[in-house]
């Protein structure tokens, strides 16, 4: 899993059919210091996080499937859970 | 899921019977700033999507769901057509361009 921005949304009418009704977030990925890393990539929302939030992303199509609750859904990237804290040191 | 603009098509008429009838489209990833990121690539169209769109495409073993219960032997999809995306921080709205 990895910790990313939610940066912003994406609105698209036309998708595949599994998808209707999924959020949709842009979110960028971050280092443990908070600084962007990599291009921010799509995901659907399965716990209403909004945009300025740090959230947990799994970025593996199982886990992705399994958060939107359809089976075999054409998704591979899915938030599923808002960050609250990270602690973690440096020097273990 | 990532972003793309949908560049181009291929046409290829000897190919695996499962793709049979598919379009493959030649797609640039973007970035959410709009600009290219990334080497361009072919993915398998599941929405009736066309060059100059913005779209947004899945990688991996899912690109295969939209065919379900067919399996064709693909790593990328086109699941979505973009509307519009937009970006905290920034009053830009970021529309289809046409």
């Amino acid at each position: 899993m990895q910790i990313c921005r939610v940066v912003g949304t994406v609105v698209a009418t036309q998708k595949n059919r599994k998808l209707e009704g999924a959020k949709l977030l842009l979110v960028q990925p971050l280092t443990l210091e908070g600084t962007a890393r990599g291009v921010a990539l799509i995901a659907i929302d399965s716990v209403g996080a909004g945009v300025g939030e740090r959230v947990l992303v799994v970025i593996e199509g199982k886990a992705a499937g399994d958060a939107l609750g359809r089976k075999a859904a054409a998704v591979d990237a899915a938030v599923i859970g808002i960050v609250d804290v990270v602690d973690y040191k440096d020097d273990v | 899921m990532q972003l793309a603009r949908v560049i181009g098509e291929v046409v290829a008429s000897v190919k695996d019977a499962n793709l049979v009838s598919t379009k493959l489209l030649v797609l640039q990833p973007i970035a959410a700033s709009g600009e290219n990121v990334g080497r361009t690539l072919v993915a398998v169209d599941s929405v009736g999507a066309g060059s100059g769109e913005h779209v947004f495409f899945v990688r991996g073993r899912e690109a295969a769901f939209p065919f379900y219960p067919a399996e064709p032997p693909v790593d990328a999809a086109i699941v979505g057509i973009v509307d519009h995306w937009n970006m905290a921080g920034s009053d830009l709205d970021f529309p289809i361009r046409r």
